[in-house]
Protein backbone atom coordinates (compact mmCIF):
# COMPACT_ATOMS: atom_id res chain seq x y z
CA UNK A 1 0.00 0.00 0.00
CA UNK A 2 1.48 3.26 -0.68
CA UNK A 3 1.75 5.95 2.06
CA UNK A 4 -1.12 8.82 1.75
CA UNK A 5 -0.68 12.08 0.28
CA UNK A 6 1.61 13.82 2.50
CA UNK A 7 1.08 17.37 3.52
CA UNK A 8 3.41 20.03 2.19
CA UNK A 9 4.46 22.52 5.03
CA UNK A 10 2.73 25.65 3.85
CA UNK A 11 -0.09 23.93 2.49
CA UNK A 12 -2.23 24.90 4.33
CA UNK A 13 -1.57 28.60 4.13
CA UNK A 14 -4.20 31.15 2.11
CA UNK A 15 -3.75 32.80 -0.99
CA UNK A 16 -1.47 35.90 -0.91
CA UNK A 17 -4.24 38.50 -0.22
CA UNK A 18 -5.72 41.46 -2.78
CA UNK A 19 -6.16 44.59 -1.09
CA UNK A 20 -8.56 44.37 1.77
CA UNK A 21 -8.94 47.70 2.79
CA UNK A 22 -9.14 51.46 0.80
CA UNK A 23 -6.57 53.77 1.47
CA UNK A 24 -8.49 56.81 2.30
CA UNK A 25 -7.65 60.56 2.89
CA UNK A 26 -8.26 61.54 6.33
CA UNK A 27 -11.35 62.92 6.48
CA UNK A 28 -10.91 66.61 8.83
CA UNK A 29 -13.13 65.37 12.31
CA UNK A 30 -13.51 61.38 13.37
CA UNK A 31 -15.97 60.44 16.81
CA UNK A 32 -13.11 58.47 17.41
CA UNK A 33 -9.37 58.52 16.77
CA UNK A 34 -7.52 55.35 17.65
CA UNK A 35 -3.73 56.55 17.48
CA UNK A 36 -1.40 52.63 16.55
CA UNK A 37 -2.62 50.32 13.39
CA UNK A 38 -1.45 46.98 15.38
CA UNK A 39 -3.13 44.68 16.61
CA UNK A 40 -5.01 46.52 19.64
CA UNK A 41 -5.80 49.32 17.48
CA UNK A 42 -7.26 47.08 14.45
CA UNK A 43 -9.88 44.95 17.23
CA UNK A 44 -11.20 48.23 19.40
CA UNK A 45 -11.86 49.46 15.61
CA UNK A 46 -13.39 46.16 14.96
CA UNK A 47 -15.22 46.04 18.06
CA UNK A 48 -16.25 49.09 18.00
CA UNK A 49 -18.25 48.85 14.78
CA UNK A 50 -19.62 45.35 15.67
CA UNK A 51 -20.42 45.75 19.40
CA UNK A 52 -21.41 49.08 19.50
CA UNK A 53 -22.40 50.24 16.36
CA UNK A 54 -19.88 53.29 15.67
CA UNK A 55 -18.24 53.71 12.69
CA UNK A 56 -17.13 57.34 12.59
CA UNK A 57 -13.21 56.39 13.60
CA UNK A 58 -10.12 56.71 12.01
CA UNK A 59 -7.10 54.36 12.63
CA UNK A 60 -4.05 56.41 12.43
CA UNK A 61 -0.93 54.72 11.80
CA UNK A 62 2.63 56.00 11.26
CA UNK A 63 4.14 52.99 9.59
CA UNK A 64 1.91 50.34 7.72
CA UNK A 65 -0.86 48.11 9.79
CA UNK A 66 0.50 46.03 11.34
CA UNK A 67 4.27 46.79 10.94
CA UNK A 68 5.06 47.57 14.67
CA UNK A 69 5.05 44.85 17.20
CA UNK A 70 1.91 43.01 15.12
CA UNK A 71 4.09 41.91 12.84
CA UNK A 72 7.14 41.01 14.99
CA UNK A 73 5.95 38.55 18.14
CA UNK A 74 6.39 34.73 18.56
CA UNK A 75 2.68 34.62 18.34
CA UNK A 76 2.03 32.79 21.39
CA UNK A 77 -1.40 32.69 22.55
CA UNK A 78 -2.60 31.53 26.26
CA UNK A 79 -4.51 32.73 29.79
CA UNK A 80 -2.53 30.46 32.40
CA UNK A 81 -1.82 33.34 34.23
CA UNK A 82 -1.72 33.44 37.91
CA UNK A 83 -4.11 36.59 39.31
CA UNK A 84 -7.82 36.65 38.57
CA UNK A 85 -7.63 40.01 37.11
CA UNK A 86 -4.99 38.72 34.28
CA UNK A 87 -6.43 35.14 33.90
CA UNK A 88 -10.10 37.15 33.41
CA UNK A 89 -8.86 39.31 30.39
CA UNK A 90 -6.70 36.66 28.76
CA UNK A 91 -9.39 33.75 29.48
CA UNK A 92 -12.24 35.94 27.74
CA UNK A 93 -9.60 36.78 24.36
CA UNK A 94 -8.79 32.69 24.25
CA UNK A 95 -12.53 32.42 24.20
CA UNK A 96 -12.42 35.19 21.23
CA UNK A 97 -9.80 33.36 19.33
CA UNK A 98 -11.68 30.08 19.52
CA UNK A 99 -14.04 32.17 16.96
CA UNK A 100 -12.33 34.76 15.71
CA UNK A 101 -11.65 32.74 12.23
CA UNK A 102 -15.69 32.54 11.69
CA UNK A 103 -16.16 36.31 13.17
CA UNK A 104 -13.65 38.31 10.50
CA UNK A 105 -13.92 35.30 7.76
CA UNK A 106 -10.49 35.18 7.32
CA UNK A 107 -8.43 32.48 8.06
CA UNK A 108 -5.80 33.18 10.63
CA UNK A 109 -4.75 30.16 10.96
CA UNK A 110 -5.06 29.94 14.53
CA UNK A 111 -4.02 26.16 16.02
CA UNK A 112 -4.44 25.45 19.54
CA UNK A 113 -1.29 23.10 19.43
CA UNK A 114 -0.98 23.74 23.49
CA UNK A 115 2.01 25.28 25.29
CA UNK A 116 4.25 23.68 27.69
CA UNK A 117 5.98 26.11 31.01
CA UNK A 118 8.64 24.44 31.73
CA UNK A 119 9.69 23.65 35.52
CA UNK A 120 13.70 23.53 36.18
CA UNK A 121 13.75 23.95 39.69
CA UNK A 122 12.36 22.74 43.39
CA UNK A 123 10.49 26.33 43.58
CA UNK A 124 9.56 26.22 39.72
CA UNK A 125 7.76 23.40 40.21
CA UNK A 126 5.96 24.26 43.53
CA UNK A 127 4.75 27.99 41.66
CA UNK A 128 4.54 26.02 38.18
CA UNK A 129 1.33 23.56 40.60
CA UNK A 130 0.14 26.58 42.76
CA UNK A 131 -0.34 28.51 39.14
CA UNK A 132 -1.95 25.28 37.34
CA UNK A 133 -4.30 25.24 40.73
CA UNK A 134 -5.21 29.04 40.55
CA UNK A 135 -5.56 28.37 36.69
CA UNK A 136 -8.69 25.79 37.23
CA UNK A 137 -10.38 27.53 40.16
CA UNK A 138 -10.65 30.21 37.02
CA UNK A 139 -12.02 28.06 34.20
CA UNK A 140 -8.67 28.09 32.48
CA UNK A 141 -7.63 24.10 31.35
CA UNK A 142 -4.57 23.53 32.91
CA UNK A 143 -2.51 20.34 33.78
CA UNK A 144 0.70 19.41 35.76
CA UNK A 145 2.66 17.33 33.69
CA UNK A 146 5.99 14.76 35.14
CA UNK A 147 8.53 14.38 33.16
CA UNK A 148 7.75 11.60 31.21
CA UNK A 149 4.55 13.39 30.21
CA UNK A 150 6.21 16.47 28.95
CA UNK A 151 8.17 13.97 26.73
CA UNK A 152 5.23 12.69 25.21
CA UNK A 153 3.56 15.67 23.89
CA UNK A 154 6.88 17.02 22.39
CA UNK A 155 9.36 14.41 22.45
CA UNK A 156 11.88 16.70 20.90
CA UNK A 157 12.40 17.89 24.63
CA UNK A 158 15.15 16.80 26.19
CA UNK A 159 14.23 15.70 29.59
CA UNK A 160 17.64 13.54 30.43
CA UNK A 161 18.74 14.08 34.11
CA UNK A 162 22.46 14.56 33.14
CA UNK A 163 21.78 18.86 31.37
CA UNK A 164 22.83 21.42 33.81
CA UNK A 165 19.02 23.00 33.80
CA UNK A 166 16.67 19.17 34.05
CA UNK A 167 13.45 18.98 32.95
CA UNK A 168 11.09 18.44 36.38
CA UNK A 169 7.68 18.98 35.13
CA UNK A 170 5.73 21.60 33.05
CA UNK A 171 2.82 22.92 33.55
CA UNK A 172 0.33 22.01 30.20
CA UNK A 173 -2.46 24.69 28.90
CA UNK A 174 -4.25 22.07 26.08
CA UNK A 175 -6.34 24.67 24.06
CA UNK A 176 -3.11 27.55 24.16
CA UNK A 177 -1.87 27.79 20.67
CA UNK A 178 -0.30 30.42 17.77
CA UNK A 179 -1.69 32.23 15.01
CA UNK A 180 -0.62 34.01 12.35
CA UNK A 181 -0.10 37.33 13.34
CA UNK A 182 -0.37 38.97 9.25
CA UNK A 183 -3.92 37.60 9.25
CA UNK A 184 -4.84 38.60 12.28
CA UNK A 185 -4.19 42.19 11.32
CA UNK A 186 -5.71 41.94 7.77
CA UNK A 187 -8.70 40.33 9.33
CA UNK A 188 -9.38 42.68 12.05
CA UNK A 189 -8.71 45.78 9.41
CA UNK A 190 -10.96 44.21 6.71
CA UNK A 191 -13.80 43.96 8.77
CA UNK A 192 -13.08 47.40 10.11
CA UNK A 193 -13.07 48.57 6.67
CA UNK A 194 -16.00 46.73 5.23
CA UNK A 195 -17.89 48.92 8.22
CA UNK A 196 -16.67 52.19 7.00
CA UNK A 197 -13.61 52.53 9.22
CA UNK A 198 -11.13 54.95 7.92
CA UNK A 199 -7.53 53.13 8.20
CA UNK A 200 -4.75 55.78 7.33
CA UNK A 201 -1.34 54.54 7.14
CA UNK A 202 1.79 57.05 7.09
CA UNK A 203 0.23 59.28 9.06
CA UNK A 204 2.03 59.68 12.19
CA UNK A 205 0.35 61.40 15.32
CA UNK A 206 2.87 64.60 15.99
CA UNK A 207 1.22 66.39 18.76
CA UNK A 208 -2.46 66.60 20.42
CA UNK A 209 -4.78 70.01 20.08
CA UNK A 210 -6.22 70.63 24.00
CA UNK A 211 -9.00 72.65 25.53
CA UNK A 212 -8.88 72.36 29.47
CA UNK A 213 -9.22 68.48 30.66
CA UNK A 214 -10.53 67.29 27.24
CA UNK A 215 -8.22 66.85 23.65
CA UNK A 216 -9.74 68.72 20.76
CA UNK A 217 -7.75 66.43 18.26
CA UNK A 218 -4.83 65.10 17.11
CA UNK A 219 -1.86 66.88 14.56
CA UNK A 220 -0.38 64.54 12.63
CA UNK A 221 1.58 64.34 9.32
CA UNK A 222 -1.24 64.39 7.26
CA UNK A 223 -2.99 67.51 9.62
CA UNK A 224 -4.61 68.19 11.79
CA UNK A 225 -7.92 65.94 12.79
CA UNK A 226 -10.68 66.52 15.06
CA UNK A 227 -11.51 64.05 17.27
CA UNK A 228 -14.50 63.21 20.26
CA UNK A 229 -12.55 60.56 21.68
CA UNK A 230 -8.84 59.47 21.59
CA UNK A 231 -7.60 56.20 22.00
CA UNK A 232 -3.53 55.48 22.32
CA UNK A 233 -2.87 52.02 21.06
CA UNK A 234 0.82 52.29 20.12
CA UNK A 235 2.59 50.26 22.31
CA UNK A 236 6.38 50.87 22.76
CA UNK A 237 5.59 54.34 21.74
CA UNK A 238 3.08 55.33 23.92
CA UNK A 239 5.23 57.69 26.24
CA UNK A 240 6.01 59.29 23.23
CA UNK A 241 2.37 60.35 22.96
CA UNK A 242 1.68 60.75 26.41
CA UNK A 243 4.70 62.91 27.07
CA UNK A 244 3.41 65.74 24.67
CA UNK A 245 0.01 65.33 26.85
CA UNK A 246 2.48 66.30 29.85
CA UNK A 247 0.86 62.39 31.50
CA UNK A 248 3.59 60.56 32.78
CA UNK A 249 3.11 56.85 32.63
CA UNK A 250 5.29 54.53 33.99
CA UNK A 251 6.76 52.28 31.27
CA UNK A 252 9.88 51.72 29.86
CA UNK A 253 10.65 50.47 26.31
CA UNK A 254 12.99 47.96 25.78
CA UNK A 255 14.38 46.01 22.86
CA UNK A 256 12.85 41.97 22.05
CA UNK A 257 13.81 39.94 19.78
CA UNK A 258 12.79 36.81 17.79
CA UNK A 259 14.55 35.07 15.56
CA UNK A 260 13.60 31.96 13.13
CA UNK A 261 15.52 29.17 11.63
CA UNK A 262 15.02 27.79 8.02
CA UNK A 263 12.16 25.97 6.64
CA UNK A 264 12.37 22.56 8.78
CA UNK A 265 9.95 19.15 8.34
CA UNK A 266 7.41 19.43 11.12
CA UNK A 267 9.23 18.61 14.31
CA UNK A 268 8.08 20.21 17.01
CA UNK A 269 4.34 19.63 18.11
CA UNK A 270 3.51 22.17 20.77
CA UNK A 271 4.47 25.41 22.26
CA UNK A 272 7.70 25.00 24.67
CA UNK A 273 8.32 28.05 26.84
CA UNK A 274 10.81 28.22 29.52
CA UNK A 275 11.12 30.71 32.43
CA UNK A 276 14.31 29.69 33.94
CA UNK A 277 16.67 28.90 30.75
CA UNK A 278 14.39 31.47 29.02
CA UNK A 279 13.66 30.67 25.40
CA UNK A 280 10.25 30.11 24.22
CA UNK A 281 10.01 28.13 20.76
CA UNK A 282 6.88 26.99 18.35
CA UNK A 283 6.73 25.49 14.91
CA UNK A 284 5.59 27.92 12.30
CA UNK A 285 2.83 26.66 9.51
CA UNK A 286 5.40 26.62 6.94
CA UNK A 287 7.88 25.32 9.43
CA UNK A 288 10.43 27.73 10.81
CA UNK A 289 10.95 27.35 14.18
CA UNK A 290 10.36 31.05 15.64
CA UNK A 291 12.30 31.25 19.08
CA UNK A 292 11.77 34.04 21.60
CA UNK A 293 13.98 35.54 23.97
CA UNK A 294 13.86 38.18 26.83
CA UNK A 295 13.59 41.80 26.76
CA UNK A 296 17.33 43.82 26.19
CA UNK A 297 18.52 44.92 29.74
CA UNK A 298 18.21 49.08 28.44
CA UNK A 299 15.50 51.38 27.15
CA UNK A 300 15.21 51.00 23.62
CA UNK A 301 13.68 52.88 20.46
CA UNK A 302 15.87 51.07 17.83
CA UNK A 303 13.73 47.77 16.77
CA UNK A 304 17.02 46.03 16.80
CA UNK A 305 18.99 44.37 20.25
CA UNK A 306 22.20 42.90 21.62
CA UNK A 307 23.54 40.18 19.61
CA UNK A 308 24.25 38.63 23.19
CA UNK A 309 21.16 37.89 24.18
CA UNK A 310 20.37 35.88 21.03
CA UNK A 311 23.50 34.16 22.01
CA UNK A 312 22.40 33.05 25.03
CA UNK A 313 19.18 32.14 24.42
CA UNK A 314 20.26 29.88 21.36
CA UNK A 315 22.74 27.86 24.09
CA UNK A 316 19.25 27.51 26.10
CA UNK A 317 17.53 26.23 23.05
CA UNK A 318 19.99 23.78 21.98
CA UNK A 319 20.66 22.25 25.57
CA UNK A 320 17.00 21.91 25.43
CA UNK A 321 16.27 20.55 22.01
CA UNK A 322 19.42 19.24 20.98
CA UNK A 323 17.86 18.37 17.05
CA UNK A 324 18.03 22.32 16.91
CA UNK A 325 22.14 21.87 16.68
CA UNK A 326 22.20 21.99 12.64
CA UNK A 327 19.08 23.98 12.21
CA UNK A 328 20.12 27.88 10.69
CA UNK A 329 19.45 30.78 11.35
CA UNK A 330 17.54 32.40 8.99
CA UNK A 331 16.96 35.85 10.42
CA UNK A 332 16.19 37.86 13.58
CA UNK A 333 14.64 40.85 14.44
CA UNK A 334 13.68 42.99 18.01
CA UNK A 335 9.97 45.01 18.37
CA UNK A 336 10.17 47.96 21.05
CA UNK A 337 7.96 46.83 23.81
CA UNK A 338 6.42 48.80 26.71
CA UNK A 339 6.77 47.16 29.84
CA UNK A 340 5.16 48.21 33.06
CA UNK A 341 6.52 47.99 36.84
CA UNK A 342 4.25 45.14 37.73
CA UNK A 343 4.26 43.30 34.35
CA UNK A 344 0.48 43.94 33.76
CA UNK A 345 -1.19 46.44 31.22
CA UNK A 346 -2.30 49.89 31.85
CA UNK A 347 -5.87 50.46 30.42
CA UNK A 348 -8.12 53.60 30.82
CA UNK A 349 -8.43 56.31 32.15
CA UNK A 350 -6.27 59.78 31.80
CA UNK A 351 -6.02 62.78 33.40
CA UNK A 352 -7.88 64.21 30.06
CA UNK A 353 -11.61 63.63 30.11
CA UNK A 354 -11.71 61.67 26.62
CA UNK A 355 -8.79 60.27 26.35
CA UNK A 356 -8.33 56.37 27.12
CA UNK A 357 -4.96 54.67 27.33
CA UNK A 358 -3.70 51.00 26.31
CA UNK A 359 -0.62 50.25 26.96
CA UNK A 360 2.17 48.19 29.14
CA UNK A 361 1.84 45.00 27.52
CA UNK A 362 5.02 44.38 27.24
CA UNK A 363 6.17 41.31 26.11
CA UNK A 364 2.79 39.71 26.13
CA UNK A 365 0.21 41.73 24.72
CA UNK A 366 -0.55 39.39 20.84
CA UNK A 367 -2.39 37.02 22.97
CA UNK A 368 -4.76 39.64 24.33
CA UNK A 369 -5.47 41.16 20.45
CA UNK A 370 -9.39 40.68 20.37
CA UNK A 371 -9.99 40.84 24.26
CA UNK A 372 -8.59 43.95 24.88
CA UNK A 373 -9.81 45.35 21.69
CA UNK A 374 -13.59 43.72 23.12
CA UNK A 375 -12.99 45.93 26.36
CA UNK A 376 -11.44 49.14 24.91
CA UNK A 377 -14.17 49.13 22.90
CA UNK A 378 -16.81 48.84 25.26
CA UNK A 379 -14.96 51.36 27.53
CA UNK A 380 -14.99 54.22 24.72
CA UNK A 381 -18.81 53.56 24.06
CA UNK A 382 -19.24 53.80 27.48
CA UNK A 383 -17.34 56.08 29.50
CA UNK A 384 -16.94 53.15 32.11
CA UNK A 385 -14.05 50.51 32.06
CA UNK A 386 -15.24 47.13 30.78
CA UNK A 387 -15.35 44.84 33.25
CA UNK A 388 -11.58 43.17 32.33
CA UNK A 389 -9.89 45.84 32.25
CA UNK A 390 -11.05 47.96 35.51
CA UNK A 391 -8.46 46.75 37.42
CA UNK A 392 -5.45 47.92 35.89
CA UNK A 393 -5.98 51.05 35.91
CA UNK A 394 -3.41 54.20 35.88
CA UNK A 395 -3.79 54.81 39.16
CA UNK A 396 -2.87 51.75 40.68
CA UNK A 397 0.38 52.75 41.09
CA UNK A 398 -0.08 55.12 43.75
CA UNK A 399 -2.56 53.27 44.93
CA UNK A 400 -0.90 50.06 45.18
CA UNK A 401 -3.60 47.92 44.09
CA UNK A 402 -1.03 46.33 41.33
CA UNK A 403 -1.01 42.93 39.34
CA UNK A 404 1.89 41.51 39.99
CA UNK A 405 2.31 38.90 37.04
CA UNK A 406 5.90 39.01 37.56
CA UNK A 407 7.18 34.79 37.42
CA UNK A 408 3.43 34.50 37.37
CA UNK A 409 3.07 35.20 33.61
CA UNK A 410 5.90 32.50 32.72
CA UNK A 411 8.48 34.30 31.22
CA UNK A 412 10.58 36.88 32.69
CA UNK A 413 10.51 40.73 31.82
CA UNK B 1 28.74 43.69 20.80
CA UNK B 2 29.08 46.92 21.44
CA UNK B 3 32.35 48.12 23.66
CA UNK B 4 31.12 50.22 26.58
CA UNK B 5 33.53 52.54 28.09
CA UNK B 6 33.93 52.20 31.77
CA UNK B 7 35.25 55.44 33.15
CA UNK B 8 38.27 53.92 35.57
CA UNK B 9 38.77 50.28 33.62
CA UNK B 10 38.34 51.99 29.85
CA UNK B 11 36.46 50.01 27.19
CA UNK B 12 35.60 46.96 27.78
CA UNK B 13 32.24 44.14 26.38
CA UNK B 14 28.57 45.07 27.00
CA UNK B 15 28.04 41.83 28.65
CA UNK B 16 30.38 43.06 31.56
CA UNK B 17 27.71 45.37 32.41
CA UNK B 18 24.66 45.77 33.94
CA UNK B 19 21.69 49.06 33.42
CA UNK B 20 20.58 50.96 36.18
CA UNK B 21 17.75 53.26 34.28
CA UNK B 22 17.43 56.50 34.65
CA UNK B 23 20.30 58.70 36.35
CA UNK B 24 19.52 61.88 38.84
CA UNK B 25 16.66 60.20 40.57
CA UNK B 26 16.68 62.47 43.90
CA UNK B 27 15.29 60.36 46.85
CA UNK B 28 12.56 62.62 47.97
CA UNK B 29 14.19 65.54 50.81
CA UNK B 30 12.09 64.68 53.47
CA UNK B 31 10.53 61.40 53.03
CA UNK B 32 8.00 61.70 55.99
CA UNK B 33 5.93 64.60 54.43
CA UNK B 34 5.72 63.15 50.87
CA UNK B 35 2.10 62.34 49.73
CA UNK B 36 1.88 58.65 48.49
CA UNK B 37 1.09 60.21 44.33
CA UNK B 38 4.95 61.38 45.56
CA UNK B 39 6.16 58.10 46.57
CA UNK B 40 4.83 56.55 44.07
CA UNK B 41 6.31 58.54 40.99
CA UNK B 42 9.35 58.08 43.16
CA UNK B 43 9.07 54.64 43.13
CA UNK B 44 7.24 53.42 39.94
CA UNK B 45 7.38 56.41 36.98
CA UNK B 46 10.71 57.18 35.03
CA UNK B 47 11.27 58.96 31.96
CA UNK B 48 11.40 57.01 28.59
CA UNK B 49 13.18 59.07 26.66
CA UNK B 50 12.96 58.70 22.83
CA UNK B 51 16.90 59.98 22.27
CA UNK B 52 19.50 61.28 24.44
CA UNK B 53 18.78 59.98 27.99
CA UNK B 54 21.00 60.00 31.03
CA UNK B 55 21.41 56.60 32.86
CA UNK B 56 23.19 54.48 35.21
CA UNK B 57 25.42 51.60 34.79
CA UNK B 58 27.35 49.35 36.32
CA UNK B 59 30.70 47.38 35.71
CA UNK B 60 29.56 44.63 37.08
CA UNK B 61 31.82 41.96 35.63
CA UNK B 62 34.92 44.41 35.84
CA UNK B 63 35.56 47.16 38.64
CA UNK B 64 32.12 46.54 39.67
CA UNK B 65 31.67 50.44 40.12
CA UNK B 66 28.28 52.31 39.10
CA UNK B 67 28.71 55.30 36.67
CA UNK B 68 26.42 57.72 34.44
CA UNK B 69 26.48 57.71 30.60
CA UNK B 70 24.36 59.65 28.33
CA UNK B 71 23.35 57.39 25.71
CA UNK B 72 20.58 57.75 22.72
CA UNK B 73 18.18 55.14 23.03
CA UNK B 74 17.16 55.35 19.25
CA UNK B 75 20.89 54.36 18.31
CA UNK B 76 21.87 52.96 21.70
CA UNK B 77 25.19 54.94 21.12
CA UNK B 78 26.72 56.16 23.99
CA UNK B 79 27.55 59.86 23.72
CA UNK B 80 29.36 60.14 27.47
CA UNK B 81 30.59 58.60 30.69
CA UNK B 82 30.97 60.04 33.57
CA UNK B 83 32.10 58.97 36.96
CA UNK B 84 30.05 59.55 39.72
CA UNK B 85 32.36 61.94 41.68
CA UNK B 86 32.39 64.14 38.77
CA UNK B 87 29.15 65.93 38.46
CA UNK B 88 30.31 66.83 35.09
CA UNK B 89 27.58 69.34 33.15
CA UNK B 90 25.64 67.05 32.04
CA UNK B 91 24.05 65.83 35.38
CA UNK B 92 22.36 69.72 35.18
CA UNK B 93 22.18 69.55 31.64
CA UNK B 94 20.10 66.77 31.10
CA UNK B 95 18.49 66.17 34.89
CA UNK B 96 15.05 66.59 33.89
CA UNK B 97 12.88 68.73 35.87
CA UNK B 98 11.00 66.08 37.59
CA UNK B 99 7.19 66.49 36.34
CA UNK B 100 4.19 66.07 37.77
CA UNK B 101 1.13 64.21 36.54
CA UNK B 102 -0.91 66.95 34.71
CA UNK B 103 -3.28 68.18 33.97
C1 LIG C 1 9.87 39.82 19.60
C2 LIG C 1 8.52 39.89 20.24
C3 LIG C 1 7.89 38.71 20.62
C4 LIG C 1 6.62 38.75 21.21
N1 LIG C 1 5.99 37.57 21.46
C5 LIG C 1 4.72 37.57 21.93
C6 LIG C 1 4.02 36.35 22.08
O1 LIG C 1 4.53 35.26 21.76
N2 LIG C 1 2.76 36.39 22.57
C7 LIG C 1 2.17 37.56 22.93
O2 LIG C 1 1.04 37.52 23.41
N3 LIG C 1 2.79 38.76 22.75
C8 LIG C 1 4.05 38.80 22.25
N4 LIG C 1 4.71 39.99 22.06
C9 LIG C 1 4.08 41.25 22.47
C10 LIG C 1 3.05 41.77 21.47
O3 LIG C 1 3.59 41.79 20.18
C11 LIG C 1 2.61 43.19 21.87
O4 LIG C 1 2.26 43.23 23.23
C12 LIG C 1 1.40 43.64 21.09
O5 LIG C 1 1.59 43.41 19.72
C13 LIG C 1 1.15 45.13 21.35
O6 LIG C 1 -0.03 45.64 20.76
P1 LIG C 1 -0.17 46.14 19.24
O7 LIG C 1 -0.32 44.92 18.42
O8 LIG C 1 -1.23 47.13 19.08
O9 LIG C 1 1.25 46.89 19.07
P2 LIG C 1 1.94 47.32 17.71
O10 LIG C 1 1.71 46.35 16.63
O11 LIG C 1 3.33 47.71 18.02
O12 LIG C 1 1.05 48.62 17.37
C14 LIG C 1 1.36 49.94 17.76
C15 LIG C 1 1.34 50.76 16.50
O13 LIG C 1 1.33 52.13 16.83
C16 LIG C 1 2.02 52.81 15.82
N5 LIG C 1 2.40 54.14 16.34
C17 LIG C 1 3.27 54.40 17.35
N6 LIG C 1 3.37 55.74 17.52
C18 LIG C 1 2.52 56.31 16.63
C19 LIG C 1 2.19 57.67 16.32
N7 LIG C 1 2.74 58.71 16.96
N8 LIG C 1 1.29 57.89 15.33
C20 LIG C 1 0.72 56.86 14.66
N9 LIG C 1 1.03 55.57 14.89
C21 LIG C 1 1.91 55.30 15.87
C22 LIG C 1 3.22 51.90 15.53
O14 LIG C 1 3.78 52.15 14.27
C23 LIG C 1 2.57 50.52 15.62
O15 LIG C 1 2.16 50.00 14.38
C24 LIG C 1 5.99 39.99 21.47
C25 LIG C 1 6.62 41.19 21.09
C26 LIG C 1 7.87 41.14 20.46
C27 LIG C 1 8.51 42.43 20.05
ZN1 LIG D 1 35.24 49.38 35.32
Amino acid sequence: MSPGPTRTPGADLPEHPDFLWRDPEPKRSYDVVIVGGGGHGLATAHYLAKNHGITDVAVLEKGWLGGGNMARNTTIIRSNYLWDESSAIYEQSLKLWEGLEEDLGYPILFSQRGVLNLAHTLQDVRDSVRRVEANKLNGVDAEWLETDEVRKVCPIVNTSTDIRYPVLGATYQPRAGIAKHDYVAWGFARRAHEAGIDLIQDCEVTGFATDGDRVTGVQTTRGTIAAGTVALCAAGHTSVLTDMLGIRVPVQSHPLQALVSELLEPVHPTVVMSNAVHVYVSQAHKGELVMGAGVDSYNGYGQRGAFHVIERQMAAAVELFPVFARAHLLRTWAGIVDTSPDASPIVGRTPYDNVYLNCGWGTGGFKATPGVGWALAHTIASGEPHPNVAPFTLDRFVTGALVDEHGAAAVAH
Amino acid sequence: MQLIECPWCGPREEVEFHYGGQAHVPYPDAPAEVSDEEWAHYVFFRDNTKGRFAERWCHSAGCRRWFTAVRDTTTYRFERVRRLDDPGPHATELARARRSTAP
